[in-house]
């Protein structure tokens, strides 16, 4: 006998959400409380050595929050997950678990600024080093890990870059050197891609972006796979007894959860950065609508792409969802669409950019992606300005480049406001 | 118990071993009395752990283990076959290698289920069980399936795999 396997328009819907045991509540209630109370010494003793799976305290663990992080493990057909209170946090949650000091990280070069910066400034200085490779050269990764590597992280669709990664083929290096494979999954969502099925072993999402599709909450999640060896003799501190919680040995005691408990027990505990119950709750409004939300998205992008390929006024344009695309078998291998991330150039360079965006009516200029409405920005002048012209390239980002997130306006709509913001931009 | 060397813990399947939920239900329903082959009295092992969480659900815990007298508040046995009650269900926590032999000493006292731990999937005592028409479980913690079925995992962010617009029960 086996269970009957539910699709991810049901998941996004139930899983993690069955109705309330003290009042019947069909929707999921909000759980505004930092505590809860013991049943007795024995019960508190039994929750703090985690004889007793139970609430203790909401920075560890909440239930509405729970909701959203068995919803989005279950979405990206993973073990377990944890949340936290932004991308930034899950993404730190997730690499501070796993490294420590004298540690190395070989990371795709084509990422988000943030995380850029987190990697080859933030963690530099607690002595864990990052070498950024091209995210689509498997031995360029092969040929960067070292001895003292601990991690290989990548995005699964660049951010801004759209480069596509090729999963399966860089889990296949990071296994063969005894690493787990890291990947950011916040663009797809995982409605167009589940790289833990593909061979990665974690995920990290932003639930900000498509996971919410509002654009009114800051969230993040970490997904486990379940598949990975922590035993493997490179990671003590999943198999060893943690001086951070009294002599677990998390591995052991836990399995193939036992790196969410860590990250949740040690790391979240710790660092403190716990997503807010009314903001899990508001995430879970949007990630019920998220298949729904991604066929349109990914509809109206391509549509975008195809009449930008055509416009005068326009020097390229880069859309994985294009036939032309040259990793565009790759992307179709790989995920059920490219997303409504599109990036392109407006020809004569940045100025004619600059008022392109000045130039729209609707589409508004910011530095969020995933929301219903459709957001336009320069990533070389905001989300990248942090890092020179050398790294901006690396990270995929050119002088000229307007990144756009199609939102789920009417199409027509949205065409008209490019077709007039480009009027005035080359007038 | 040591997850397996391989790192797959939590994904060898059998064609015979119970691993839906409704069957995992019923066993955990109908299983009231529960041997635990190798049990420590050391708190932080993790036998010590299910075992406590069962009996603190209100399951009867039977230790098996030739170095204890009492585990738990519990006479220890040193043998299944020194028990002088029915059990309902063998939980071990020993090697895949000690597992044939107590597979027979399981179906010889009369358990309903041969509950394998978290690592441990011998093929052989999988075999031995079925055919004699007991439930066989592997590989699988008592604990966390428990906890996966009647609300505490969910807490902690497993993908428990339940969907369902029934309140949530806890039985125990």
């Amino acid at each position: 006998m086996s269970d009957h396997v539910f699709r991810p328009e049901t998941l996004a819907i139930h899983a993690g959400q069955i109705p309330d045991a003290a009042t019947g509540s069909r929707a999921l209630p909000i759980y505004q409380t930092t505590s809860y109370v013991f049943d007795s010494a024995e019960h508190a003793a039994s929750l703090f050595n985690l004889q007793t799976f139970g609430n203790v305290y909401s920075r560890l663990s909440n239930p509405t929050v729970a909701a959203l992080e068995e919803r989005v493990a279950a979405l990206e057909q993973g073990r377990a997950a944890v949340a936290g209170a932004s991308g930034m946090a899950a993404e730190a949650i997730a690499l501070m678990t796993i490294l420590q000091a004298g540690d190395h990280v070989v990371a795709a070069g084509a990422l988000y600024g943030g995380t850029v910066t987190m990697l080859a400034v933030n963690l530099r200085k607690f002595d864990i080093e990052t070498t950024f490779v091209e995210a689509t050269d498997p031995a360029a990764f092969a040929a960067a890990i070292r001895p003292n590597t601990r991690a290989v992280y990548a995005e699964t669709l660049g951010n801004p870059s759209l480069v596509v990664l090729d999963i399966a083929a860089i889990a296949e290096v990071a296994h063969a050197h005894g690493l787990p494979l890291v990947v950011d999954n916040t663009v797809p969502s995982p409605f167009l891609c589940n790289p833990l099925a593909l061979g990665a072993d974690i995920v990290v999402h932003s639930a900000t972006k498509y996971l919410a599709g509002h654009g009114t909450t800051l969230g993040g999640v970490v997904v486990e796979g379940g598949r990975f060896p922590w035993d493997n003799g490179k990671f003590p501190g999943m198999t060893e007894p943690s001086p951070g919680y009294h002599g677990v040995k998390f591995y052991e005691t836990f399995g193939d959860f036992g790196f969410t408990m860590r990250c949740r027990m040690e790391t979240l505990r710790v660092y403190g950065a716990s997503l807010a119950p009314t903001s899990a709750w508001q995430i879970l409004q949007g990630v019920e609508t998220l298949p729904l939300r991604m066929e349109r998205h990914c509809s109206n992008a391509l549509a975008v792409a195809r009449f930008l390929q055509q416009h005068p006024a326009v020097s390229w344009v880069n859309y994985p969802g294009l036939p032309d695309h040259p990793q565009h078998a790759l992307l179709m291998r790989q995920m059920r669409g490219a997303s409504g991330l599109l990036a392109f150039g407006v020809k004569g360079g940045l100025a004619p950019g600059v008022t392109f965006i000045e130039s729209a009516r609707f589409m508004s200029h910011l530095v969020n992606i995933g929301d219903t409405r459709t957001l336009i920005s320069h990533p070389a002048s905001t989300t990248h300005r942090q890092l020179d012209e050398a790294q901006q390239r690396a990270a995929g980002v050119l002088p000229d480049m307007i990144r756009i997130s199609v939102g789920l306006e009417h199409i027509d709509d949205i065409l008209w406001d490019i077709d007039q913001a480009l009027s005035a931009a080359t007038r | 118990m040591a997850p397996a060397a391989n790192g797959t813990i939590g994904l060898r399947y059998d064609a015979r071993m119970a691993d839906d939920i409704a069957s995992l239900r019923r066993i955990l329903d109908t299983c009231r009395t529960i041997a635990v082959v190798g049990l420590s009295a050391e708190w932080h092992r993790p036998s010590y752990f299910a075992a406590r969480y069962m009996q603190s659900h209100g399951w009867r815990i039977v230790p098996v283990n030739p170095r204890y007298t009492q585990v738990l508040g519990e006479t220890c046995y040193p043998s299944l076959e020194a028990i002088p009650h029915k059990v309902d269900m063998v939980d071990v926590f020993r090697r895949e290698s000690d597992l044939p032999p107590i597979a027979r000493s399981a179906v010889a006292i009369g358990a309903r289920c041969l509950w394998q731990q978290l690592g441990v999937a011998s093929a052989e005592a999988d075999r031995i069980a079925t055919e004699a028409g007991l439930d066989s479980v592997m590989n699988r913690c008592v604990k966390i399936e428990h906890a996966r079925l009647f609300g505490g995992l969910h807490w902690v962010g497993v993908n428990t795999r339940v969907i369902s617009a029934q309140r949530a029960g806890r039985p125990g």
